[in-house]
């Protein structure tokens, strides 16, 4: 008995159709998730649920039946009651999605005046209650606290007790969790998921990624471009992805098995939504497409084992083939490091009182060491807050650090005056996480990537030069006339790495360079990181948070928590058998496409504020494994196997 | 200087307080600013003389009327050394020191007619104050009231033809709305003076129409700004979230929007509050208000240095009073400021 | 023949000219200005405040083309000029500025408004104009007629040339009439500047027309014609809103983003200095300075060859002390956003390659800043215009010779306290004020909204 029922559902902004006639069912209890990369249509179609969509979208057609009543046909006055009372919904920003100037319990009150007939005392006893049951520790005192108050985490429990406190029998959740850490991802999922149990709630999941799926979902419907091409029970999907989308999709992700080889990407982009279709819509990015693909919309086809595909290719799609390279491209036989850090500092200085003198410090990079050996890929893991991006920025001396030494292929950049630096700052180079920020609009590529070797001195003939980096990086040498707003998420980042190339660094640190990218331009944007290394023995700093990254491209691994190094070495080590147990948490938090869990321990809380370290070992408040020793001193450095530095005194 | 952080509770009311001062001791440096480019402007630029030369008219000057000129106010010192004094006269007998630096005590001097002005401006407060609050008051009250209307009706045709209006009203001078405004009030339909002042109650029916001119004239261009304020805080996502809960378009508006909206706001409404004291210019002029604003301008137009040097000090005075003011106010209005 | 005469002001103003002439070609080939600049372009209501500012701006410009009339000489003599300094728009309107009345007349009238002795005779009444209406003779029954006459020559004149200008247009576009006459039929908003056109053409003819044998606004209490005196003062609004934000641009820009981008002790130098100066109340600034200014004019006479350059210098001063007042607010602006642009990863970029503080300025701050520099000049200049009337009023505005809205307004203010009312110079200046107000509050609008990031959604 499905408890959400959509028919043909179009949504259109002008000329565009951002959706394009979906139909799916959610049963009551289950989790539905609606997957898709960025564009293609699925929060869309959540606000269009809700009736909720921004002035310029309306609904075209279509029908949306919950619970017997068609939607599109109440009044506002009764679409109202539906919203918060039968259909609840989280977004992807906790940050920004409760308001800023009422309180926790002020915003979950005014639900639950809403939807119930609690008032008063009644309804701020049952939002402590709510807030308690999504986990919030001490609920009574945050009842009166403000959201810039609370963690991400917290904030994102804080709404979905929002959601709670209609009782929906239905919770939409936007990309819960794209904007948390993964350790704050595994507490909400696994909120979710007890509450979808024990409310018997539904939840609709709209997510890109597969690892959330294959943990969540029951069933799964995969959008493209607007439309519906897929729709399956997750082992089903898991085991065999109809779609040749959603074959590729699961090529592109990285992880340690296709290791040194190349991934599969998907070449191009998704069309825009003003795009008309008189076939298939992913045709073109399609290897296989018929003659028929391109001419005619291909019906929905029932698959054994419960699957739906919308695809004129016969059978099921044929599993593409993933070319495994040659193992290690590294030359690891060098023995002197090219970049050497040791207790790495940057503190930025708390001031306060009548003189504003400092009072404390945002310790925010404390003691920092590190060795890269030239060719390789040292990857520095770390939630965010922990200080990487601020490590990395401290090492190319744009942050100049506090205390510690850098050097770079034997020279101590610390003491340098920034005359003296600008010869150095040839070898070293960056890549930026935001491909949007990165380029300066008002410059033409060409100028872009001309500013170094100006700056520098490169010696040559630049035009040449440019149009050789843009073909280097996979672009075209003509294209350096335009313009940065004429390029997408994934040509921006190649621009980037093609200005920090211009000046033959040997060393690049990527500061999560695919984070703001989707996963099939992220395979993309690693080939290319790879061809270059191989091509052009670069050192890599990668700076990330992504797991499944490093564990394909990494050839060593330190994994950062609150400003230092709590375990490092080759990426085999720690990624295998891991040691420290923020480590083994970290990694047990990834969700897995496979689906399996690991059983190291779920991490509590948060972590701790850089002004306000605790005593001893940082890790102590949230780690299982905790005693009095922990709190008194922090662990000294200890090694085990050929690589793994590790600082924990219970790590055996 | 407004950080954005939760200290511990304890340190809270201390590092306000701390705050405060700190903010009224920087105060000290600007008033030295506007104290030394005050006097640069009245004394350095031109000389006393040229001064008295040209209040005395240019014909029939001698230097002995130069001299009685210079004397009678004071002018017939040195500017900041007086080397024929003895000790600390060498300072304090100089025109920076009686003419500037007795500001800071609160001692104007007097005027070309005679008067002290510290007193006149303390019984000229009054009748500003009367007119200047209610005109703020009813004026703030109005624009937001009509801007919440046009957010209402967003997207509309009334949207439209209120932001048209706006516009129009806005590209009017302000002349136009006092002498529009007395001629076919008071004159054509009589019902109220064209312009007078008296003490007490009766104050009242003098007070109506600059008041509602007052209001009418600052509608325009106040209800497009807290409009646009208004516009862009309801894009925000915790107002989908406000709707996702099932809120009424009434509630969002009023409970969530307007609560952030009146941040922005609070930047450009409380800095001016404070110098409400110091009357308006024109309307005062006009309505034959006896007032701080018709006083600046009788100094002006009569070039009684004394008053206006006096009236610029007051006026960065009361301009820092707001600055600060505007600080405690995001406090109250913004749980996320805190001050430091 | 004449001696051309080039007041500081006029040098400034074609400089300013020549000056967006430079920056519009450069926005040319500038790909995202050009694009912001094709919305306003697109924008029906702001390309017909466009065409009524170009209107405004042709009789500013006409009016700034100053010179000094030859006198006549006995041959043999010495070549010498009128001491009075003219402009081309007064060569235009020598009708107009010579055939002054004795005082007050109304609009259209064929009398005075007021009454004087006639002749001899004890008898009051009202005497006949000197010029408003002299072709009519004695007998005044066809007044009326005169009139209707010549509002419908003025139309039929101001249609035919529109036409003719429309016809050119749609040959050398080859395209029908009404095709260009749509409005908002995407592309260049072409229609809406016809039909502003042929509202400005029918309004120019009619003036014309009737300006042949009447005063079209009346005169004012020394006779002299209303409608001169309002074309006369658009220069002195024009040069208010335009010279004072370019007086004040490169101080703002200059020290806001060293401000922002230097930091430290450069930062706190310069916020000292414009909290300072925006301490103090504006009007009292600015009355405080011109009555300095005022000071040193009035005991340097020698300074000035002709009264034209005294008023030109005084004009001169107070854009200058007008902008050196209001700098500080697009300054604090400027600021603020360099404070944004200098976390942004492209300008870490640039530091990664060692580029120098000032080639990131230059570079990479500046031309990001660029629209929030044209946004406050156009939302800018309505202000100036408005409160140069009010500091006029006030007594520490433009020099009283210089005919601007300010000292219209001041010089009329009595006069509907006048028993009968005198309402047409105030009519005419806020009339006048408010078409040239409006059209650059709506104009300035468009821009903000193609400019302005925020709002391009």
């Amino acid at each position: 008995m499905s408890i959400l029922s959509v028919r043909d559902l179009s949504i259109h902004i002008r000329d565009a159709r951002p959706v394009d006639g979906i139909s799916f069912d959610i049963a009551a209890g289950e989790c539905y998730a609606l997957l898709g990369e960025s564009g293609c249509g699925k929060s869309m179609t959540a606000l269009g649920l809700m009736r909720l969509l921004p002035a310029a979208a309306e609904v075209a057609s279509g029908n949306i039946d919950f619970e017997g009543r068609e939607l599109l046909a109440l009044p506002e006055s009764g679409m109202r009651d539906i919203r918060g009372g039968g259909i609840g919904m989280i977004f992807q920003e906790p940050a920004t999605s409760l308001n800023p100037v009422l309180t926790v319990g002020r915003q979950i009150v005014e639900a639950l005046e809403l939807h119930s007939d609690l008032r008063g005392a009644a309804a701020r006893a049952r939002a402590e209650q709510l807030l308690d049951q999504v986990g919030i520790p001490d609920p009574k005192r945050r009842l009166d606290e403000f959201p810039f108050q609370l963690s991400g985490g917290l904030r994102q429990r804080v709404m979905i007790a929002i959601a709670l406190a209609g009782s929906p029998r239905l919770l939409i959740a936007d990309e819960p969790t794209t904007a948390l850490d993964v350790t704050i991802q595994a507490q909400v999922l696994d909120l979710l998921d007890e509450l979808r149990r024990t409310q018997g709630m539904a939840l609709l999941l709209i997510t890109h990624d597969l690892g959330v799926v294959a943990r969540m979902a029951d069933r799964i419907g995969v959008m493209y471009a607007g439309q519906l091409v897929e729709e399956a029970p997750r082992e089903a999907f898991f085991a065999r992805p109809a779609h040749p989308y959603s074959v590729r999709l699961f090529a592109a992700l990285p992880d340690a098995e296709n290791r040194g080889g190349r991934l599969t990407t998907i070449p191009g982009s998704v069309p825009a939504a003003d795009v008309r279709h008189a076939g298939c819509r992913f045709v073109e990015r399609c290897g296989e497409a018929l003659p028929a693909c391109a001419a005619t919309l291909p019906p929905w086809r029932a698959i054994e084992s419960g699957q739906r595909v919308r695809c004129h290719l016969p059978g099921a799609a044929p599993a593409v083939a993933i070319k495994v390279g040659a193992g290690d491209t590294a030359a690891s036989g060098e023995s002197t490091p090219l970049l050497d850090v040791s207790d790495l500092q940057v503190h930025f200085p708390i001031r306060r009182g009548i003189l504003q003198r400092a009072v404390g410090a945002v310790r925010a990079v404390d003691g920092l060491s590190l060795r890269l050996m030239p060719g390789r890929t040292l990857a520095l893991v770390g939630e965010s807050g922990c200080g990487k991006t601020t490590a990395g920025k401290a090492m190319l001396q744009l942050i100049r650090p506090t205390a510690g030494s850098v050097r770079l292929d034997g020279n101590e950049l610390t003491a340098l005056s920034t005359q003296e630096l600008r010869p150095l700052r040839a070898k070293m180079q960056m890549v930026f996480q935001d491909p949007f920020a990165s380029l300066n609009p008002r410059l033409r590529i060409g100028d872009i990537i001309a500013e170094g070797m100006q700056a520098l001195g490169v010696a040559g003939s630049p035009a040449a030069r440019i149009g050789g980096l843009l073909e280097q990086v996979g672009l075209r040498a003509d294209m350096a006339a335009r313009y940065p707003h004429e390029f997408s998420g994934g040509q921006r980042q190649r621009i980037a790495i093609a200005r920090a190339l211009a000046v033959n660094p040997q060393l690049l640190i990527c500061d999560e360079p695919t984070s703001a990218l989707d996963v099939s331009v992220q395979a993309q944007i690693l080939n290319l990181l790879s061809d270059l290394q191989r091509d052009l023995k670069l050192a890599y700093l990668f700076i990330t948070h992504n797991i499944a990254v490093v564990d394909y491209l990494a050839h060593d691994v330190a994994v950062m928590y609150l400003g230092r190094v709590v375990e490092s070495g080759s990426a085999a080590e720690v990624l295998r058998s891991p040691r420290h147990p923020y480590t083994q948490a970290l990694l047990a938090a990834v969700p897995r496409v496979d689906g399996v869990r690991g059983d190291a321990p779920k991490l509590a809380g948060d972590m701790p504020s850089p002004a306000n370290p605790p005593a001893g070992c940082h890790f102590h408040p949230r780690c299982p494994l905790a005693d009095e020793a922990c709190r008194r001193e922090y662990p000294a450095q200890r090694s085990f196997g050929a690589t793994q530095l590790v600082r924990c005194i219970k790590a055996d | 200087m407004l950080l954005r952080s939760w200290p511990p509770a304890a340190g809270r009311r201390r590092a306000a307080r701390g705050y405060i001062i700190r903010r009224l001791l920087y105060a000290i440096p600007i008033l030295i600013g506007v104290n030394l480019l005050t006097f640069a402007l009245f004394f350095v630029v031109n000389t006393p003389d040229d001064m008295a030369r040209m209040q005395l008219g240019v014909k029939r000057v001698t230097p002995e009327a130069i001299q009685k000129w210079k004397a009678e106010r004071g002018y017939d010192k040195p500017l900041v050394w007086n080397a024929a004094a003895a000790g600390g006269a060498k300072l304090t007998d100089t025109i920076l020191f009686a003419k500037s630096v007795r500001m800071f005590v609160g001692d104007f001097g007097r005027a070309d007619d005679g008067r002290d002005i510290a007193r006149e401006i303390t019984t000229r407060m009054g009748p500003s104050l009367a007119i200047a609050v209610p005109t703020f008051v009813l004026g703030l009250f109005v624009a937001i009231s009509f801007a919440l209307l046009l957010v209402f009706f967003r997207a509309t045709t009334l949207d439209f033809a209120g932001v048209v209006l706006c516009v129009a009203m806005m590209s009017i001078s302000g002349l136009f709305y006092i002498i529009g405004g007395q001629w076919l009030v008071s004159k054509v339909w009589h019902l109220a003076p064209i312009s007078g002042y008296s003490g007490g109650l009766d104050a009242a029916k003098f007070l109506i129409l600059p008041v509602i001119i007052g209001v009418f004239g600052g509608i325009g261009s106040s209800t497009r700004w807290y409009r646009t304020i208004f516009l862009e805080e309801i894009t925000r996502d915790y107002v989908r979230t406000a709707r996702a809960k099932g809120l009424p378009e009434r509630v969002v508006l009023f409970r969530h929007v307007l609560r952030n909206a009146m941040i922005p706001i609070l930047t450009g409404v409380v800095v001016v509050i404070p110098t409400l004291f110091m009357g308006s210019l024109l309307t005062e002029s006009f309505f034959g208000i006896p007032g701080l604003g018709s006083y600046t301008i009788d100094a002006i137009n009569a070039q009684d240095f004394a008053v206006v040097r006096s009236m610029v000090f007051i006026g960065s005075v009361l301009y820092i009073v707001g600055l600060l003011a505007t600080d405690i106010s995001y406090t109250i209005a913004d749980p996320r400021v805190r001050l430091q | 023949m004449i001696q051309p005469v080039l007041l500081w002001s006029d040098a400034l103003l074609f400089v300013l000219i020549a000056a967006i002439v430079a920056l519009a070609l450069w926005a040319r080939r500038q790909e995202p200005l050009r694009a912001a600049w094709g919305r306003v372009l697109k924008d029906g209501v702001a390309m017909a405040a466009a065409t009524v500012l170009a209107a405004f701006i042709v009789v500013g410009l006409l009016d700034s083309l100053h010179y000094r009339a030859r006198l006549d000489a006995k041959p043999g003599e010495p070549v010498r000029y009128a001491v009075e300094v003219n402009s081309a728009l007064d060569a235009l309107l020598s009708d107009l500025r010579q055939r002054s009345e004795k005082t007050y007349s109304a609009p259209l009238a064929t009398h005075l408004y007021a009454k004087e002795a006639l002749g001899d005779s004890a008898q009051r009444d009202f005497p006949r104009l000197r010029h408003g209406g002299t072709h009519l003779g004695a007998d005044l029954s066809g007044h009326e007629f005169d009139v209707a006459m010549r509002v419908s020559r003025g139309c039929a004149g101001g249609v035919a040339l529109w036409l003719v200008l429309a016809a050119l247009w749609c040959r050398h576009k080859r395209i029908s009439l009404v095709a260009t006459l749509k409005v908002g039929a995407g592309g260049t908003a072409t229609g809406a500047v016809f039909i502003t056109l042929l509202a400005i053409f029918l309004l120019l003819g009619i003036a014309i027309s009737l300006g042949g044998g009447y005063h079209v606004f009346g005169t004012d209490k020394v006779g002299q014609d209303v409608l001169y005196l309002s074309l006369k003062s658009i220069r002195t609004g024009l040069l208010i809103g335009t010279l004072t934000t370019l007086v004040m641009l490169p101080l703002a820009v200059l020290l806001g983003i060293l401000a922002g981008y230097v930091g430290g002790w450069v930062d706190d130098v310069i916020q000292y200095l414009y909290t300072t100066l925006s301490s103090i109340p504006g009007v009292l600034l600015i009355a405080a300075a011109v009555l300095m200014m005022q000071v040193i004019i009035d005991t340097h006479p020698d300074w000035f060859a002709t009264s034209a350059e005294r008023a030109d210098a005084r004009l001169l001063a107070l854009c200058l002390i007008l902008g050196m007042t209001s700098w500080t607010g697009v300054a604090r602006l400027l600021r603020a956003e360099t404070l944004k642009l200098r976390e942004l990863e492209f300008v870490q970029a640039a530091q990664a390659f060692g580029v120098g503080r000032f080639a990131i300025m230059r570079r990479h701050i500046l031309p990001n800043l660029m629209h929030i520099v044209l946004i406050a000049l156009v939302m800018d200049f309505s202000g100036l215009v408005l409160a140069e009337a009010v500091l006029s009023y006030v007594g520490v505005g433009v020099d009283p010779s210089t005919i601007s809205f300010g000292t219209m307004i001041n010089t009329a203010r009595m006069e509907l306290a006048r028993e009968p009312m005198v309402w047409w110079s105030l009519a005419a200046a806020f009339g006048f004020m408010f078409a040239l107000v409006l059209a650059a509050n709506l104009f300035a609008d468009a821009v903000r909204d193609a400019f302005d990031p925020r709002s391009s959604a």
